[in-house]
């Protein structure tokens, strides 16, 4: 994404001239080399493991380095099934993340709950508690899909502005990087859902 | 293996007072089963655990299970003098069953290379305060087992080491497992709902908009 004219820098590359805008520099690095966070709820995470070994190579689009801390990562994979239990952990690793950060929801669990969504112990989709950025449906989804939905990222990094009206979350002050983390209650996680976060799609029916 | 009546005799013989009933299961695995009584419970499974003949050291498996309460009819056809006259009639008779919850022990020998001989405890009823003695003293392997299933079916183990839930945390209060567990009610966004879930759905579907009676002209009315 640029504001140069396209003609334009191919006129002046043509003459040994290459121009690029602040933000398409800043854009470049940032995609490029994605921390994901290095956790793994269910079966999602082996799906998770093989794209990050040889065979499907997570390191050809900069997301090799995997951190065990929160606080060096960019981006939460949530890898599988999260249970109530197990949903406060998740926003707290989240909220311990620094900025700017991003959260690629894996698999049918993760994003509904799954197989398990009728469940008395499983959350339905983490996106109840903490924005997400890309959904990958599947069950669970092969390494293929978690490399498109990488992409899908690095596509959504690359044109996200610094300056400007529209210009990226993580630069706007008034805007939230921590959510609140929900506590066990005596039937279920007070709040169920966060709401300014979370609203359910309306659906019509007769 | 000697057979279970065997074992039976031989457990009354060597625990006195205690009392033990065999269970019949009429389904097609026919595996007959000790309900034994909580009284004697410890001193029943030392006497399995370590009788030479039989030898239960391993206990694989530790289960709940929730009994509701329930009424049985029967209608039986009784002869009747009414008026002199007799007559056939039905009658019908209502029994009822008060509910339990129960705790199944499946032990096998790893010595004698024999097994499952399976053992029922009840509890006299539902209620929260329902509780077994503990076997963890007996077969350490029932330690967690038995924290599952307090933590599911809410059966308090006495002379457990360490009771303490095991899958749900420590505030929950539910025993999700109970047969009439009803899990919190977030059904507000189900796209593809069916039976019981497109029932508990309904009710956050929102409320029809107020017609005002214009819907009511039909086709034949135009003319």
């Amino acid at each position: 994404m640029s504001d140069i004219d396209e003609g334009l820098r191919k006129e002046l590359q043509r003459q040994g001239v290459w121009v690029t805008s602040m933000q398409e520099l800043y854009n470049w690095g940032r995609k490029n080399s994605i921390w994901p966070l290095q956790f793994g709820l269910a079966c999602c995470a082996i799906e998770m493991i093989a794209t990050a070994a040889s065979r499907y190579d997570i390191a050809r689009f900069g997301g090799e380095v995997f951190r065990p801390s929160p606080r060096q990562a960019d981006l939460m994979i949530v890898a599988g099934t999260v249970t109530k239990k197990m949903a406060p952990q998740i926003v707290r690793l989240y909220n311990q993340m620094p900025d700017p950060k991003y959260v690629i929801s894996m698999g049918a669990c993760a994003i509904s709950g799954g197989p398990f969504k009728q469940g008395y112990n499983v959350l339905k989709g983490i996106d109840r508690y903490i924005p997400v950025d890309v959904y990958i449906p599947g069950c669970p989804p092969r390494p293929e899909a978690l490399l498109h939905a990488f992409m899908e990222l690095q596509r959504k990094i690359d044109s996200q502005r610094l300056t400007g009206a529209n210009k990226a979350e993580h630069l706007d002050p008034a805007e939230p990087s921590e959510f609140p983390v929900p506590s066990f209650g005596e039937h279920d996680l007070e709040p169920p859902a966060n709401r300014e976060v979370f609203q359910p799609p309306k659906i019509e029916r007769s | 293996m000697e057979a279970l009546e065997q074992v039976k005799s031989r457990i009354e013989a060597a625990v006195p007072g205690v009392k033990i009933d065999i269970v019949q299961n009429p389904g097609p695995a026919n595996q007959p089963s000790l309900l034994i009584d909580n009284e004697h419970a410890p001193a029943i499974a030392q006497f399995l655990r370590d009788d030479p003949a039989l030898r239960f050291d391993f206990c694989s498996n530790v289960t709940g299970v929730d009994w509701l309460d329930r009424t049985v009819k029967k209608t039986v056809k009784v002869k009747k003098s009414i008026d002199g006259e007799e007559k056939e009639v039905t009658e019908t008779t209502e029994e009822h069953f008060p509910g339990y919850l129960e705790a199944v022990y499946h032990l096998y020998s790893m010595t004698q290379k024999h097994g499952p001989v399976v053992i029922r405890m009840r509890t006299p009823n539902r209620a929260d305060g329902a509780r077994l003695p503990s076997l963890t003293p007996i077969w350490r392997s029932a330690e967690l087992q038995e924290r599952e299933i307090f933590d599911l079916y809410g059966i308090r183990f006495e002379g457990h080491p360490d009771l303490r839930r095991i899958l749900m945390w420590d505030e929950f209060v539910d025993h999700p497992m109970r047969k009439d567990y009803r899990e919190p009610d977030d059904y507000e966004y189900e796209p593809t709902p069916h039976d019981d879930v497109l029932e508990r759905t309904k009710q956050h579907y929102p409320a029809r908009p107020q017609l005002d009676g214009a819907e009511e002209i039909t086709a034949t009315d135009l003319h």
